[in-house]
């Protein structure tokens, strides 16, 4: 009987100190498809060991706007959820309302300054003060190829803009599409994206950060429309409207010979059965070998009240940046981890040459924002930049100098 | 009604039966009560709210920093915007114009008493039960030009046969009329073959003893008295038109560029994906504008109607 009271009392104790530091995280994301799923439920086992209860807030939908959209709701009247993924200037926006909590005891305690690039570091920041926590690190300048077309039609992989018109044109004869792409204004953005990178970082940074009606106005900018008008030639008829992993299929199928896609697209080809380097090659899209634009999945902190429920926010940004979660994350995820220096052994070519890109570029300062995947701008000026760019490709008569004036004009009209 | 309540009140006290009465008497309120709240806040009140915001440069949250007409000044200074409201003028006039058109002929063939009336009508009116947004998907693989029609007809040996409109920036717009066509045709059909069911047989029986042919009486006599179902169809029609989102959003998302954009896409794409919460609720009030537009003539027109019967 004693006996029994003793093992109770233990019991009642353990789960009294147990709860007096758990608290509960809702945690609002839209990584809701198979593999994406496994890679967010990783962190809700460690949230879990951790004594903490997890409550996912997951709201399915692909850029996650239908997310966003019910985050605003639930921010509005006035019950946000703990963390929400959240990313790049977005974060600011948010800051600036000021919903967001103060995460710098975490990052001095775990030496986020260190471990983090210095870009990847600055967005996670508002005011200076960090309000977010980086889940992954995107590379979007990436181009997909099938070796088997390029060996049919007596091609080689291009390094170059120019070169790829030349090998572009050689595939299209031998009854390939050169180039697989989906219409949507997103992915029309992307690949205009990594022919303006071509141009230099610093060009990049000065359009598509700095938004200098210089630059945009510049015979550089003339000349990568000029480009990107060209690459409409090398897309078969049916583009307009295609889902992006239909695209990376029509590489997968040997359809067609490349694809200019982030590094997600890789995800398509391992479902597929396909091994990087035999069945399939990744290269950094054309002349930007020594660059890399970012595409950083975060989590935002709101501000939430009692103790509890700040302890295990707190944990919850903790854990987001220790190796483990960084690795598992990752690989089902197909990205690369934001935390420099970890180990690789477990990742393929294609993320092992992505880290290292994103580590040298990192020093040298050409790692760059993705304008495309809203990491560079606001909301209102992408989306004005967007619609110049998806109307530029499709409207055959606009040229140019008058695409490169309307978007001088759209951006400053949205800012 | 009060002896209704007495009669299946036999069994209470004589006492109990005032307060019966009195709850039958509010009954028909109260059952209506809520129904009337949830319409006046959840529709009228938030009607007012966008138009409140409107006014506002709310941008990713509301706000009520009040700005005049700024946010309507930028609309209709906004490129994409012109060309949605004209896409709008484009489509809802065509698609108005030929579902009537062919609704009409459907359901005067129908009325001609033929065989398997009932499976036809069926076969009409069943894209009417599938969502915009399966018409969208659907038409868009027809109309794709590498594995829908287009394709289908080079596999038939017509080498040189070219159907593009979907990527067509200037063609995308009829694409939206072809599916939006196919699926409301039916349901105008239905309507005017029941408003031609109800014409009266006498009037009809009258005009044949007068010598009229079938064409005049459907011309001079029949149609002319259809005219409240045509006024009906019409504004079923136009609030289909003008509320159009889901066939765009599975058809052609707004593409290419922006090129078949309509309000309705404008209205979400800036107020949920550009944070533009002011612009947006600009767009919508337009939007409101073109509903209240046809709606206002045509309730003027009921309600008159009504008083002088």
């Amino acid at each position: 009987m004693k006996k029994i009271a003793f093992g109770l009392t233990t019991v009642a104790l353990s789960l009294a100190a147990a709860t007096a530091q758990a608290g509960e995280v809702e945690v609002l994301h839209w990584w809701t498809s198979g593999g994406e799923a496994a890679a967010i439920n990783v962190l809700k086992e460690e949230m879990v060991d951790a004594g903490h209860t997890w409550k996912d807030f997951a709201v399915a939908g692909g850029g996650g706007e239908s997310a966003m959209t019910v985050l605003k709701s639930r921010a509005i009247s006035g019950n946000p959820p703990s963390a929400a993924q959240i990313k790049g200037p977005t974060i600011q926006e948010w800051g600036d309302l000021g919903f967001l909590t103060n995460l710098d005891d975490v990052a001095e305690a775990n030496d986020w300054d260190v471990i983090l690039p210095q870009v990847v570091s600055n967005t996670m920041k508002y005011d200076g003060h960090y309000v977010a926590a980086p889940v992954n690190v995107h590379r979007v300048n990436w181009m997909w190829a099938n070796p088997e077309v390029f060996r049919k039609s007596g091609a080689s992989i291009p390094t170059t803009w120019e070169q790829f018109i030349v090998e572009a044109k050689k595939i299209k004869a031998a009854g390939f599409t050169p180039l697989a792409h989906g219409g949507q204004n997103w992915q029309d953005a992307t690949l205009f994206e990594a022919i303006a990178l071509a141009k230099g970082t610093r060009f990049y940074n000065s359009a598509f950060i700095g938004l200098s009606d210089k630059t945009l106005r510049s015979q550089d900018m003339i000349d990568v429309f000029d480009t990107f008008k060209q690459m409409r030639e090398f897309v078969d008829p049916g583009f307009s409207g295609r889902d992006w992993n239909i695209a990376t299929s029509m590489v997968i199928n040997g359809d067609a010979a490349m694809q200019i896609m982030g590094d997600w697209a890789k995800g398509e080809f391992t479902a597929a059965g396909k091994k990087a380097g035999i069945d399939y090659v990744c290269y950094p899209a054309p002349g930007t070998s020594g660059s890399f634009t970012f595409n950083i999945d975060s989590l935002a902190m709101f501000k939430v009240d009692g103790k509890e429920k700040q302890t295990a926010q707190k944990d919850l940004a903790r854990l987001i940046l220790e190796p483990k979660f960084q690795e598992t994350f990752n690989l089902n995820k197909g990205s690369i981890p934001v935390r420099l220096n970890m180990p690789r052994e477990k990742f393929d070519t294609c993320a092992h040459s992505s880290m290292d890109a994103f580590l040298a570029s990192s020093t040298t300062g050409n790692l760059v924002p993705s304008m495309a995947h809203g990491m560079a701008v606001n909301s209102m000026v992408q989306g004005a930049i967007f619609d110049v760019v998806t109307n530029f490709f499709n409207d055959e008569s606009m040229t140019s100098k008058e695409a490169v004036d309307k978007l001088a004009r759209a951006v400053k009209a949205s800012m | 009604m009060n002896t209704k309540a007495a009669n299946s009140g036999s069994g209470q006290t004589q006492s109990g039966r005032p307060a019966r009465l009195s709850l039958a008497d509010w009954m028909p309120k109260i059952v209506m009560a809520p129904t009337v709240l949830v319409t006046l806040v959840c529709i009228y009140g938030y009607m007012i709210w966008t138009a409140v915001l409107s006014f506002t440069g709310s941008r990713m949250l509301p706000s009520y920093n009040f700005v005049g007409f700024d946010q309507y000044e930028r609309l209709f200074n906004n490129d994409r915007w012109m060309v949605a409201l004209s896409n709008l003028g484009i489509f809802g006039g065509l698609f108005i114009a030929i579902c009537l058109f062919l609704g009409v002929t459907l359901a005067i063939f129908l009325d001609q008493k033929i065989r398997a009336e009932g499976a036809i009508r069926t076969i009409y009116l069943y894209p009417m039960a599938i969502s915009f947004i399966v018409t969208g998907t659907a038409w868009k693989w027809l109309l794709n030009p590498t594995n829908g029609l287009e394709k289908m007809m080079i596999d038939f040996g017509f080498e040189n046969f070219k159907f593009d409109w979907l990527i067509n920036p200037d063609m995308v717009i009829y694409c939206l009329v072809i599916a939006a066509v196919w699926q409301a045709s039916g349901f105008v059909m239905a309507l005017f073959l029941a408003g031609l069911r109800g014409v009266d047989g006498d009037l009809i029986k009258a005009a044949h003893l007068d010598g009229a042919s079938t064409f005049t009486t459907y011309r001079r006599i029949i149609l002319p008295s259809l005219k409240p179902v045509f006024f009906s169809a019409l504004v079923v029609l136009s609030h289909i038109a003008i509320k159009s989102f889901d066939l765009v959003a599975a058809l052609t998302n707004g593409g290419p560029g922006y090129a078949s954009d309509l309000p309705a896409n404008f209205m979400y794409t800036y107020t949920f994906t550009r944070s533009q919460i002011g612009l947006g609720s600009a767009s919508a009030m337009v939007m409101l504008g073109c509903v209240l537009a046809i709606l206002v003539p045509y309730l003027y027109s009921e309600l008159r109607g009504k008083r002088h019967e």
